[in-house]
């Protein structure tokens, strides 16, 4: 049994670092010159030559290449890491986005029908959130929850009022908090009850005269939905504080309910999580803020406006409430459009097919797998579930073993020792696009490392055997802080390496 | 289109599993009164071939804008390397024993950014320029003793303004503006010299908005003996292939934008900031960082390093909350650099400036003066009205950027690039039809 699932083909070659390949005069690329450089010789402190790799075309190929293979992403196989939503992301968006790149912003002839195309995304997105406006501009999930907080304290500041405290129950995302911080307000961690949902009595204890807001996930990183939302909503607005929710998990719900009619205020989306958009190894994403309308004065600049004649034109004033710009130009705009063609490919029913397989996909594991590992809650949950490294630390087997041998099956880990509320959490979000062999695949292997775990668990502190390298020191990276390749004059061997 | 692969028989034996008889049931957590009864009011279902035909977008024929955004000639071996699967389709490099692909080469893009601006360490990349510019005046402030924020009016007006947004919610006591000579579009050293002091953080964009290479060697000579903390912004990465690394002044960090470096202009977006700074901020230096390690056998591996400092284990005190940044642009921008090479860049680093200077030549020709005397890159002001510029633009052409716009000062004037991929022939033909 154990074994026989063993991937042993990962990559077969270690990539050394591009700046020990290559020599003077190997690249030999032809470049387009078309003046006389002649004329050029009357610039101000000018620099030698860069330092930079002197390599040929094919050298560079056979880099990146053999790097790209020490990779593992969505189209080789399940990726289930939780509250990432690693759905499979269509071959056709990639190719309509791809026209975008020859435009610069300033060609307002081309940008039109761009611009166009902005704002029936900002409307499809209004729509899926019932929600009232919207600023696509935010470059990432993180930067929407610092966009929409700053609308926030705007808002604040414009009733002449100054609330500091931001609420964020214990099993938030680490941005909520930091995102809080650079907007200018304290935050409070408080305990989600004990069926993992917020619970209206709790939050009535921690309001008072100082609390801004409330940031809340819905569905929250267990997976569950936040049952006592609406009373929530209404607790804050009878406090005079606003609902802010993190969009994050957005994908369990697209076309089942809708934020807004949940009385949430203001939140953001994540266009590299619910609307197909590839994560690139770490963006770029895009996280668009919405909010009601009576917090769409306090919006970002520029704002895309339909003029007189029909056309479509970016507007930076008058706004004189806007927070102003948050970003140099129009945040991510290529993977706006990806997330546009997305929602046109799924139409209304797609997507609600989509979130309703997400949770078919993540009920049909937790259902299976609930009975080799600890199921931390007992609550329904939707898009996700959190599993705990409960029944396996008995033999000395940790989440962290638990991931690392899933490598050894083929298959990404989950989230890991996320949400914060679950010692040892393993958040597993298999998204609707995993065919079903795919999650049987998985429980095989699930059930396989949990019999390892019984039978030989110091195998599995040795795990991954079968990845490009061993289990990395991550502690060595940080004592030994080397952030660019070593100078050319230390030798690697200096290093401890 | 869907892109579920279950059909009736897969579907039958899932909610056999779970112990449910629809599909809707797994929705029963959800308030009744929350769930939408109706389909929402969407566009769609659409197949590949009506989307190829709906959203179809295309450039002008030619175009001599720039101001923060550029077009340059991108080699075909980044689009073909930096479209592999295993880089677009992978997440965040959290498990590094999958991920060394991407770690080598964030690792290598910060090495390459480093040895570019002359600093020491460089991140692993920010939403943009003038967010990198934000993130580093907020480093700044949380330096003891430093409360002001200073910057040339001459730096890019959108980095300006992000730059407020930012500050607005942060604790600074002022935001001060130095102005340029409106004579060589320089920045006016004696009153940088009077904006300064101890308690000050200074940015300054060389070459300006305006194109215009700021007087570094005299800014320098005031500025290390007076700020408390400076920065240099570069907002045209591709200076640096010819001009002297920024770091070589000695600020405490060099910040900007890198789309220039393989990144296509996109109709704006996505962009590439670039964050570098030395080994004494590293601690308080915003954003992920790829760092060297080695594995449990002793082999050479890469991990995101100083994790510390960021919001998934430092929360509120985290520097900064970015967690996704830009991590396919910094990749185009490796192998960008990659295939270039040192010669590469600098060659077309100058037929950059080159081209400017032929363009400005045929201008001269014509009776029409740069709006500034200090030498520049590869743009520079012109005088041109508004007007004039929209009726060029719907013929084709795009002539540049307005600059009055932002700057009331310089009434009818228009910001001219020239890159690479512009010819002698399009400057013939903007110069005939000013």
């Amino acid at each position: 049994m154990a074994g026989s699932e063993y991937v042993t083909c990962f990559p077969e070659v270690r990539e050394p670092l591009l700046n020990l390949k290559g020599g003077p005069g190997k690249n030999k690329r032809l470049l387009p010159a078309p003046f006389d450089t002649s004329g050029a010789h009357d610039l101000p402190g000018t620099r030698d030559l860069p330092d930079l790799p002197d390599v040929s075309e094919v050298e560079t190929v056979r880099h990146f290449t053999r790097l790209s293979r020490l990779n593992y992403g969505i189209d080789h196989g399940m990726y289930p890491l939780g509250s990432c939503t690693m759905k499979y992301n269509p071959k056709i968006t990639e190719e309509i986005a791809a026209r975008l790149a020859p435009i610069h912003p300033a060609d307002t002839e081309a940008m039109e029908p761009v611009l166009k195309r902005l704002a029936q995304l900002q409307d499809h997105l209004g729509k899926i959130c019932g929600m009232d406006a919207c600023s696509l501009w935010p470059a990432a999930g993180a930067h929407g929850e610092l966009t929409g907080m700053m609308v926030i304290s705007s808002a604040l500041k414009s009733r002449g009022e100054h609330r500091r405290t931001v609420l964020i129950p214990d099993t938030a995302h680490g941005t909520n908090p930091a995102s809080c911080t650079i907007a200018g307000f304290a935050t409070k961690a408080i305990p989600s009850g004990e069926k993992g949902y917020l619970e209206a009595s709790i939050l009535r204890q921690h309001l008072d005269q100082d609390t801004a807001a409330l940031m809340i996930t819905n569905p929250n990183t267990l997976g569950i939905f936040e049952q006592e939302i609406s009373a929530i909503a209404g607790l804050l607005h009878e406090n005079g504080s606003y609902l802010y929710m993190d969009g994050a998990n957005l994908n369990a719900i697209m076309g089942i309910t809708r934020p807004g009619d949940m009385g949430v205020d203001c939140m953001h989306v994540n266009l590299h999580k619910s609307f197909g958009t590839p994560h690139g190894g770490g963006g770029p994403g895009s996280g668009p803020v919405l909010v009601r309308k009576d917090l769409e004065p306090f919006l970002p600049t520029p704002r895309i406006v339909c003029n007189g004649s029909g056309a479509y034109v970016l507007e930076e004033e008058p706004y004189p409430e806007s927070i102003g710009k948050v970003h140099s130009c129009l945040g991510n705009v290529s993977v706006c459009i990806k997330a546009l063609a997305y929602i046109l490919s799924l139409g209304p029913r797609g997507l609600r097919e989509a979130a309703t397989t997400a949770s078919l996909n993540a009920l049909y594991l937790k259902n299976r797998l609930k009975k080799l590992f600890d199921l931390a809650y007992e609550t329904p949950t939707l898009h996700e579930f959190v599993l705990s490294d409960t029944l396996q630390k008995e033999g000395g087997v940790t989440t962290m073993d638990l991931a690392k041998a899933l490598m050894d099956f083929g298959f990404h880990p989950p989230t890991v020792y996320f949400p914060l509320v679950v010692a040892g959490a393993l958040m597993i979000e298999p998204t609707e696009t995993e065919p079903l062999e795919e999650l049987d695949r998985f429980v095989r292997a699930m059930e396989n490392i949990a019999a390892m775990s019984r039978e030989e668990p110091e195998k599995t502190h040795e795990s991954p055997l079968a990845a490009p390298v061993f289990r990395v020191d991550e502690v060595w990276a940080a004592r030994n802080l080397t952030l660019t390749w070593p100078d050319k004059r230390i030798q690697p061997e200096e290093k401890g390496i | 289109m869907s892109y579920i692969s279950h059909n009736g028989e897969d579907l039958g034996k899932i909610l056999a599993a779970i112990g449910i008889e629809r599909p809707e049931e797994v929705f029963s957590s959800i308030p009744p009164a929350l769930r939408c009864d109706a389909d929402l009011a969407l566009e769609g279902p659409k197949d590949e071939e009506s989307l190829r035909r709906d959203l179809d977008f295309r450039a002008s024929r030619v175009a001599f804008a720039g101001g923060g955004i550029y077009r340059h000639h991108i080699p075909a071996i980044v689009d073909a390397l930096a479209s592999r699967q295993e880089f677009v389709t992978a997440y965040t490099p959290y498990q590094p024993e999958i991920s060394q692909g991407t770690l080598q080469a964030i690792f290598e893009y910060q090495s390459m950014m480093a040895g570019l601006t002359g600093m020491e360490v460089s991140n692993a990349s920010m939403y943009d320029g003038a967010t990198a510019l934000a993130e580093a005046a907020l480093m700044a402030l949380r330096i003891k003793g430093i409360r002001r924020v200073a910057v040339t009016r001459a730096m890019q007006p959108s980095y300006r303004r992000v730059l407020r947004t930012y500050l607005a919610h942060a604790e600074v006591e002022a935001i001060v503006e130095v102005p340029f000579d409106p004579v060589t579009g320089q920045t006016d050293l004696v009153a940088l010299e009077k904006s300064i002091g101890p308690d000050t953080a200074l940015f300054i964009q060389s070459p300006n908005y305006f194109g215009v290479i700021e007087p570094m060697e005299q800014v320098t000579r005031i500025v290390s003996n007076t700020a408390g903390f400076w920065g240099i912004v570069v907002t045209e990465a591709l200076s640096l292939g010819i001009l002297k690394a920024p770091g070589e002044y000695g600020p405490d960090v060099v910040v900007g934008e890198a789309q220039s470096f393989g990144n296509p202009a996109g109709a704006g977006g996505p962009l590439l900031g670039f964050f570098c700074t030395r080994k004494e901020h590293v601690r308080r230096m915003p954003g992920r960082v790829a760092g060297l390690t080695k594995d449990r056998e002793g082999s050479q591996a890469f991990c995101l390093t100083l994790s510390t400092r960021e919001q998934h284990i430092r929360r509120e005190k985290a520097t900064s909350n970015i967690c996704t940044n830009q991590g396919l642009c910094a990749l185009r921008a490796a192998i960008y650099l990659s295939a270039m090479g040192p010669e590469g860049l600098k060659k077309t680093a100058l037929q950059c400036a080159a081209g400017a200077r032929f363009l400005k030549g045929l201008l001269m020709d014509k009776g029409i003066a740069p709006v500034f005397s200090a030498p520049v890159f590869h743009e520079f002001v012109i005088p041109m009205l508004e007007d004039r510029l929209n009726e060029l633009k719907s013929t084709g052409i795009v002539p540049g950027v307005l600059v009055s716009e932002q700057y009331p000062e310089i009434p009818g004037s228009v910001l001219v690039t020239v890159t690479e991929m512009n010819t002698q022939e399009e400057c013939r033909w903007l110069a005939a039809n000013m």
